[in-house]
């Protein structure tokens, strides 16, 4: 018999008690690396371990991103949660509960399939027999390594898993204290940064006698070579500090960067790192060449809270709390920074507003660990200001794709090249791509790295969706890597799969209206995989598609579906809009098959959520710069959907519960932006090919129209 | 100076500078952690609370300009054992996902349905417009007021 094939987290952590651990409270802990974002991840993992141990959910308690106990999962991105954590811990619970029941088979003097499990309970033939997981627990091996034989339970048989149980973490969400930003213990001190602008700046002159006039009370300045923070016990007198240092600070060897940069058109023409994926160069000269551009610019994560973290050094150890995505890369980044061995670090998890992929949670941990490195015995807690969270954050990066296809005599693409210029999707501390913010400001930065993106294998970064899932017989993607981005940019949930999947179905209404087809009947046309079809049918359906009209009224109907990464969730959508001066987004319809659902109404809340997010992205947001840097540093110059402006939704699951758990937070963001761009397309009769669609945009289309 | 202020029906005196903000008055003196920082530019809503029933941004109003007024925050409504209406009605809901932005939503959606128990929807949009929300729950926020206005107009008086 060959050995199963483990999850690459119980390869990296293969001792059961990474895990699981009976407490005497008669409670099962059970131990996550994956975080709490809004996502309710740790609500999900509890239903699958309860299911698997046969014991009721309010005796699973779940520990989430702890270094001390918990496994090194890396960070909590790319919807892989539920497929690595989650197939993790089931096996893991299957395991440990075959093995209980075996000590107290051996206890009773009975064969272990006399025995079943209630409520955490060994019962023999249907009576109770004293003995539970806690009786035995003493008696299991917990530092043996996982095997992953044990048999798990029927998809059929679960009790928690598929129940929309509610989240645990959000009682205390809407009733006080929930987040870092909240705890404030007795020994506190707060800090602000003053921000290197950029890599390579000198902080020539800090006037700190002004500094300290503007901050009106006890502050301690903590300067590094060009890292500065301001730290009062009274939060207003370093926040005033920091303000004010923007204006007495003298810098040199500020890179400067030009307004056309902000642009994705900007991509073109720039060094890049070129590479071809898929088919060889076609050796047949195109008969009839279609192309498609479309293109995105900078988006940020804008998170509702600026970043934060605590920190504290005592008795030379390094104790750290952040709402980062992943603590054990934290811990081995922070100590790589800090030059302090591994051991003298931790890292524990605490809630966060969303981040919706690599924000600036990270390196406030690092600012944090700076500060309290120098002030030690102290609690620093340590917030950016909100212009340093839009100003500092990486963004998600601009994208231009630009599809070449060439056509059969039906009209069907028969050679298809997707070409796409991006900077990098990830600048992930620790993943070579990139590190810590301070680091840069620190007397020995490192070195620059040389940009890289994630791998086909890890779903891409740029290329993420480029492949498309309708039946193209030769497809490849020239991928250009750009190697300077203007500003830092990093992962922004779904990667490149927004602009890649615009793309495609802005093409394929496109070549639709070519042959005079219906757009819908066109991609069922060139769709093989019935998973992606019953959800693309099931939405047209729910959306009353057949009803659709003629183009160029003012209102739209769009649709577009896409399989996640081309291996997650399958999602698709309709989307209704009435285009005046702008575009109002009324109706959306969302069908999604993610497979095993854990937690129906979790899900739908991320969907819905990706949509909500997708049409802000597609609608109205723009990473704004000047010479200095980012420029749109509050939420005026960088607005969002508002209440005002959110669509009807509908957002339903088909999946088959026999089909394994795919990963869903972010499968909706791509078939909704390119639903809202096909049926802008359908109300205008012209399409806009640049994100975000604004008034001038939609104007400037009409006009070239008429 | 000292500040005396009602806040969540208890009297409390604070000593402090008559410029700090509400919103540091509130976290950092009295440790009433639900009223929470987003910008302090009046642009996001996080830091929403009542004072004398009005929603006002705690972020800028200073303390020294409220003293002698009622202050209402988020922990004035209900427990996570004792839910306010509104709070039961948004966790039914589900409504919220990283939930930073929801405690100052609930104090304008408790501002709303005190003056007005039977709101349209287009009156819930309008009264949390000047809200964010970054998750995209509006919808079931929407639906979450609606459900707190049922749920109040059906509580015995």
């Amino acid at each position: 018999m060959t050995a199963p094939v483990l999850p690459p987290s119980l390869v990296e952590n293969p001792r059961l008690d990474r895990w699981i651990r009976f407490q005497p409270d008669r409670t099962v802990r059970i131990a996550t690396g994956k975080v709490e974002i809004g996502q309710g991840v740790v609500t999900a993992i509890g239903q699958i371990a309860a299911d698997e141990l046969d014991v009721p959910l309010d005796r699973v308690a779940v520990l989430s991103g702890d270094t001390t106990s918990g496994p090194d999962e890396l960070y909590t991105s790319s919807s892989l949660s539920i497929e690595v954590s989650g197939s993790s811990i089931r096996l893991v619970c299957a395991e440990v509960r075959a093995k209980a029941l075996e000590r107290a088979a051996l206890r009773l003097n009975c064969s272990r399939d006399d025995l079943t499990v209630v409520d955490g309970q060994f019962l023999q033939d249907g009576a109770p027999t004293g003995q539970d997981y806690w009786t035995v627990a003493a008696e299991i091996d917990f530092s043996q390594s996982v095997t992953g034989t044990a048999p798990v339970k029927l998809a059929t048989t679960y009790k928690a898993v598929g129940q929309s149980v509610p989240r645990r973490d959000l009682p205390a969400k809407v009733s006080g204290a929930a987040f870092v930003h909240d705890v404030m213990p007795r020994n506190l001190l707060h800090a602000r940064t003053l921000r290197q602008p950029g890599r390579g700046a000198v902080l020539l002159a800090l006037d700190e006698a002004a500094i300290r006039r503007a901050a009106k009370g006890e502050l301690q300045i903590v300067r590094e070579a060009n890292f500065v923070a301001f730290v009062s016990p009274v939060e207003s007198v370093a926040q005033a500090a920091a303000v004010a240092a923007t204006l007495h600070a003298k810098w040199e060897s500020v890179r400067r960067i030009t307004l056309e940069q902000q642009e994705a058109a900007w991509l073109q023409g720039q060094p890049s790192d070129d590479r071809r994926i898929g088919a060889p160069p076609s050796e047949k000269p195109p008969g009839r060449l279609v192309q498609m551009t479309i293109s995105r610019p900078y988006v940020a994560h804008a998170s509702m809270a600026p970043s934060c973290a605590l920190a504290e050094f005592r008795d030379g150890h390094l104790t750290v709390h952040s709402h980062g995505q992943g603590m054990h890369l934290l811990r081995k980044n922070l100590a790589v920074a800090l030059a302090l061995p591994i051991e003298a670090v931790t890292a524990q998890h605490l809630h966060g507003a969303g981040c919706y992929g690599h924000n600036g949670a990270d390196d406030a941990a690092l600012d944090a660990s700076l500060i309290a490195l120098r002030l030690p015995g102290h609690c620093i807690r340590l917030q950016w200001r909100r212009e340093e969270e839009f100003g500092y954050e990486p963004v998600g990066p601009a994208m231009l794709v630009t599809l070449h296809v060439d056509l059969d005599d039906k009209g069907r693409p028969a050679d298809w090249t997707t070409e796409i210029w991006s900077p990098t999707h990830v600048q992930r501390p620790g993943s070579n791509s990139g590190f810590l913010l301070a680091t840069e400001a620190l007397a020995n930065p490192p070195p620059e790295v040389v940009p890289s993106d994630p791998t086909e294998a890890r779903g891409g970064g740029g290329t993420r969706n480029a492949v498309p899932i309708y039946d193209v017989p030769a497809h490849r993607i020239l991928h250009h890597l750009i190697l300077r981005a203007p500003v830092r940019t990093s992962a922004l949930r779904g990667l490149g799969a927004l602009p890649n999947v615009c793309a495609i179905e802005a093409l394929l209404d496109e070549l639709a209206a070519r042959v005079g087809e219906d757009p819908l009947a066109y991609r069922l046309s060139i769709l093989s995989d019935p998973r992606a079809r019953r959800v693309l049918q099931g939405v047209a359906e729910r959306a009353g598609w057949n009803t659709r009209g003629p183009a160029g009224t003012g209102k739209g109907l769009g649709v577009a579906c896409a399989r996640y990464k081309n291996r997650s969730a399958y999602a698709a959508v309709v989307a209704s809009v009435t285009v005046e001066e702008a575009v109002h987004v009324e109706r959306v319809w969302c069908l999604a098959d993610a497979g095993l659902v854990i937690n129906p109404d979790g899900v739908r809340n991320q969907l819905e959520g990706g949509i909500v997010q997708a049409i802000s992205w597609t609608l109205k947001e723009q990473v704004r710069f000047d010479e200095q840097g980012i420029a749109s540093l509050d939420w005026d110059s960088y607005p969002i959907l508002r209440f005002s402006e959110i669509p009807q939704i509908m957002a339903e699951l088909v999946g088959d519960d026999g089909n394994p758990a795919l990963g869903v937070g972010e499968c909706s963001v791509g078939p909704t932006a390119a639903a809202v761009g096909n049926a802008v397309a359908h109300a205008l009769g012209v399409r806009l090919h640049d994100m975000p669609f604004t008034r001038e945009r939609i104007m400037t289309a009409l006009l070239k129209k008429a | 100076m000292a500040i005396t202020f009602a806040v969540n029906g208890v009297a409390r005196q604070v000593n402090a500078p008559d410029t700090v903000s509400l919103l540091e008055v509130l976290r950092n003196h009295l440790g009433l952690m639900g009223t929470r920082y987003g910008c302090g530019l009046e642009q996001c809503g996080c830091c929403m609370v009542l004072v004398d029933d009005q929603p006002i941004y705690a972020c800028t109003r200073e303390a020294g300009t409220l003293d002698g007024r009622r202050i209402t925050t988020i922990e004035g409504l209900g427990t996570p054992a004792k839910p306010h209406p509104l709070q039961q009605a948004f966790l039914e809901e589900q409504a919220g996902q990283c939930g930073y932005c929801l405690s100052g939503i609930l104090i304008s959606a408790k501002a709303l349905l005190d003056r007005n128990p039977n709101p349209t929807r287009a009156e819930i949009v309008e009264a949390l417009d000047k809200h964010l929300c970054r998750c995209g729950a509006h919808q079931r926020i929407l639906r979450a007021v609606e459900r707190a206005a049922g749920l109040l107009r059906g509580r015995p008086a």
